[in-house]
């Protein structure tokens, strides 16, 4: 009666991701009505900057208003459903992308394209670029919402990139060739690589040689690159953070056939934190594409009343500039909040630079390297600490024992209290595993007369 | 290898249609009463211009609903923050409540089942995806709106099989009408899966009538597939007979426990009824959990911005607002419609006879040099570029029949209306007197003895006349 796409379960909304998410809807933390609820550390929003944004509509109450020098505008909003978008917010939104990567690569307006989210932008590059059964190649661990928003009504595959904790999850050559042959090996036609930089949900910026690496990749194998950068404003540390399109310039790659297979998905949604505005973009150098996707764009447009408040807000040089300043410090003031918190117990992190999480190595709490005492180590936590933290697996990592942790969600407060709670958590397991450890020691001394064996999970 | 997949590259998004041609030349040299005086009067744009003053005045009055603010406090950071695919509550009950009151709460909706997303297009688009594979196909009754060819195929690769009605019967749907389209299936090998109708219809400007909404319902019950009824324009009605929705059918017939309750979707839209497509506020409405279910995933692709949906709720919540805003915009229209009627009555050009919609149906084969196509097109030229009015061909709304035409009234003032009306008159009268002209030459060619009688019949010098003033 009803199509596959809705009858199954090919949206990937079955997984640990959204299971803990749905979890927490049901026994949401609040530091007075319900202070033993489980603390959501597993949406990665950013609200740690919204005072500013605040403080520029109260100051700006035409741009809300829908007035412009006190003249409503209502009328031309209220019908403006030209999917080319506002010309203003286009002008200030490709302002805001330069900014960003401090003025080092110019945008233009026409080869912007508007979209509901970058979840509707990601979607449409995809029904662009590729046919059914077609695959991209992404490298791992990445986002969970890729499976349905990549997938699920496009019918594309994602191939993945392994990558690992051995060089912290950078991308090789070697592992790009292999995924591409896997991909052959299963038959699929591989239309281009996906990747998000900076990542979700390691945190960190690509560096130029990975950056360099995808670049020549994808120029033998003739395929695309999309590089969602979604996160690019959240960069706040060195190394700094570098654009795709920054990379090409810098090789001179502006006048090949390459220049028009790169494609930047961006959104407003984790620099500004406002996913609730469904503000996302394309930005393609291929007019076929810009064209297709200008078209597509009419089956999620941003309302009108949005561009304009976001134009009015964007086109300000001096509320940007301020904001992406005080926006980075207070991000990076607390992941270093997290970082030390989860270090005091005992708890690594891989070093990062950019995003709103961090990727924390819990392989030593796991009972055994395999996915199912992560899921063991994920239940626990959910259900026992009362913490949604997604388990790697949900990011299709390689390696079982890496959560994505994030900060910027939560007051400081209740940062401070998950932080204890994983502290007694931890002390509870090390108690535990310090006897099983005993108890496998003895065994292993009644085996073997000779060395004292330490643990590596100490 | 193709670079691009082929939904980039092709033409299946329908744009080259000249329902999208005529709105590119009218951009091109548009209309303005003190700027541009010639320019071309956009009368193919379905949009509803009446009634933004209730909706302005509203605004006026209750800043809060735009600036983020309940009760004098700000929710600004709530509203920044909510992207859940399930919508605003308050705002899923204000549009359920909005719907029941346009069917004069003859019918009621329960808020869980009615799915959010940006704009009806979007909507459409989502059920498409929802109820049918690639290659399988839905059955429209022509004429339909042209947008369909993109919305319902572009992306989800369904086939769009016409149900051809005719000016015979005032283009009703029909059972022989309806079983023919479903062996047209059948004989290219295309899986029914459901109807999907416009209801009231665009770009016919009627309510559907009950005897064809049972028709339609028996004929989706025998062949057990599903029926969408885009109901965008059900708070347009503005004279009887009223609007029968799908849903009143359903209950009438005491459909609840059946299996075809499960089978029918209603898709809705502010951007008619309110004149807001700007905003990109599209529903859809169903019975069936894994629909609602399927939908509202889906609508992640397209959810409505959060500050509208708070705006939108606090403006539908206001039951005095929304009493008076439906009743003072039917009446607007009616008066804007009665406007275009007459004034095509008196340039001899009759329309069917609509209760409903921004358009008029208007029968122009009078004036086609033949009945084809061809000449349909001929004359649509003439008319977007001697005449200046962008109006919307019947072929573009895949009509069946050669000569008509969709043309809006509520999208521009009364004195534009006036205008475009005039220029079409002399157009008219022109092509009359061209005609009589033809005729003339043609008879006195066939008959020497008569000349000197038809001589003083012609006035070479007043034609050239009327067509100056048809290009001014």
């Amino acid at each position: 009666m009803l199509s596959a796409k809705a009858s199954r379960d090919s949206h990937g909304q079955d997984s640990s991701y959204f299971i803990g998410w749905q979890e927490y809807e049901k026994n949401p933390y609040h530091d007075v009505r319900n202070p033993t609820g489980i603390i959501q550390m597993g949406l990665a929003e950013n609200q740690l900057s919204f005072d500013l944004i605040e403080s520029w509509i109260a100051r700006n109450p035409d741009a809300v208003g829908l007035k412009k020098n006190g003249a409503s505008m209502f009328k031309e909003l209220a019908l403006f459903q030209d999917y080319h978008g506002l010309p203003a917010f286009k002008n200030a939104l490709v302002k805001f992308m330069a900014e960003i990567r401090g003025n080092k690569v110019k945008f233009d307006p026409n080869k912007l394209v508007l979209t509901a989210g970058s979840t509707s932008a990601n979607e449409t590059l995809m029904f662009c670029l590729a046919e059914r059964g077609d695959a991209f190649l992404l490298p791992t661990p990445y986002y969970p919402g890729f499976d349905r928003d990549l997938k699920w009504r496009t019918g594309v595959e994602i191939v993945p990139i392994h990558c690992s904790s051995s060089n912290d999850f950078q991308i090789t050559m070697p592992e790009l060739e292999k995924s591409y042959q896997e991909a052959q090996r299963l038959d699929l036609k591989v239309k281009g690589v996906f990747i998000t930089n900076p990542s979700n949900p390691l945190g960190t910026t690509m560096t130029r040689d990975e950056l360099n690496h995808l670049i020549s990749f994808s120029m033998a194998k003739n395929i695309h690159i999309v590089s969602d950068e979604i996160y690019s404003g959240t960069a706040f540390d060195c190394p700094k953070f570098i654009s795709i399109i920054e990379a090409l310039m810098d090789r001179h790659l502006e006048n090949t056939d390459i220049w028009s297979r790169i494609h930047i998905v961006y959104s407003l949604s984790k620099d500004l934190g406002l996913p609730g505005f469904r503000v996302g973009m394309i930005y393609s150098n291929n007019e076929t594409v810009v064209s297709a996707a200008t078209k597509m764009s009419s089956f999620g447009l941003i309302s009108s009343q949005t561009q304009y408040l976001l134009s009015r807000m964007l086109s300000q040089s001096k509320f940007t500039s301020n904001y992406m300043e005080k926006n980075r410090k207070r991000l990076r003031k607390r992941k270093e909040m997290l970082v030390s918190g989860l270090q005091s117990a005992g708890i690594k992190c891989l070093k990062s630079n950019a995003g709103l999480f961090c990727w924390v190595d819990m392989r030593h709490l796991l009972s055994s390297q395999t996915f199912e005492a992560e899921e063991e180590l994920w239940k626990n936590i959910l259900y026992g600490v009362r913490l949604n933290i997604p388990p790697g697996s949900s990011c299709h990592c390689s390696e079982p024992g890496w959560f994505r942790i994030c900060f910027a969600n939560l007051s400081e407060g209740t940062l401070k209290a998950a932080m204890k709670r994983i502290k007694n958590f931890v002390g509870h397991n090390y108690q535990e595993m310090a006897c099983d450890q005993r108890s496998t020691f003895y065994k292993w001394l009644s085996k073997i007369l000779s060395n004292n064996h330490e643990s590596d999970r100490y | 290898m193709r670079l691009l997949s082929r939904k980039a590259t092709c033409n299946t998004h329908g744009q080259d249609s000249s329902y999208f041609l005529g709105w590119q030349e009218y951009e091109k040299n548009p209309y303005d009463e003190i700027k541009n005086p010639t320019g071309i009067i956009q009368m193919g744009l379905a949009e509803n211009q009446l009634s933004f003053d209730l909706l302005e005045s509203w605004l006026a009055n209750n800043q809060d609903a735009s600036g983020f603010k309940k009760d004098g406090q700000s929710i600004f950071r709530e509203l920044a923050l909510f992207q859940d695919y399930h919508g605003l509550p308050a705002f899923k009950k204000a549009m359920v409540e909005f719907m029941a009151e346009i069917r004069g709460n003859k019918v009621t909706f329960d808020q869980n089942k009615i799915v959010l997303t940006a704009g009806a297009t979007s909507a459409n688009e989502t059920l498409m995806f929802c109820l049918a594979e690639p290659g399988e196909a839905f059955l429209l009754p022509t004429p339909y709106y042209p947008g369909f060819d993109r919305d319902l195929k572009w992306r989800t690769e369904v086939e769009i099989v016409p149900i051809q009605c005719t000016s015979v019967n005032d283009f009703k749907i029909t059972a022989p009408a309806l079983e023919e389209a479903f062996q047209e299936a059948q004989k290219r090998n295309l899986r029914v899966k459901g109807v999907l109708v416009t209801n009231p219809s665009n770009p016919l400007g009627t309510t559907i009538t009950r005897n064809e909404l049972n028709l339609l319902l028996s004929f989706i019950t025998e062949k057990s597939i599903h029926l969408i009824s885009d109901e965008i324009y059900s708070g347009t009605v503005f004279s009887s007979p009223g609007f029968v929705s799908i849903m009143e059918v359903l209950k009438d017939r005491n459909c609840e426990s059946t299996q075809v309750w499960n089978r029918v979707h209603v898709v809705y839209s502010l951007s008619k009824d309110l004149g807001l497509p700007g905003f990109r506020v599209g529903a859809i409405y169903s019975n069936d959990d894994m629909v609602v279910s399927a939908a509202t995933k889906m609508s992640s692709f397209g959810l409505v911005s959060s500050q509208t949906q708070y705006l939108l709720a606090a403006l539908l919540s206001d039951k005095k607002f929304t009493r008076n805003y439906i009743l003072e915009n039917q009446t607007r229209l009616k008066q804007r419609q009665q406007l275009l009627v007459k004034g095509l009555e008196k340039a001899g050009i009759s329309c069917l006879k609509s209760n409903a919609g921004l358009f008029c149906w208007v029968n122009l084969k009078h004036l086609l040099s033949s009945n084809m196509f061809d000449a349909e097109m001929e004359l649509w030229k003439e008319i977007v570029h001697q005449v200046k009015l962008n109006i919307s061909p019947g072929s573009s709304c895949h009509c069946t029949e050669p000569g008509w035409f969709r043309v809006c009234f509520a999208n521009m003032s009364e004195e534009t209306l006036n205008l475009a009306v005039q220029r079409l008159k002399s157009f008219v009268e022109s092509m009359n007197n061209n005609r009589s002209h033809h005729q003339l030459l043609k008879n006195s060619r066939r008959s020497k003895s008569l000349t000197s009688k038809w001589v003083f019949r012609l006035s070479f010098d007043h034609d050239r006349e009327s067509e100056e003033t048809i290009a001014r």
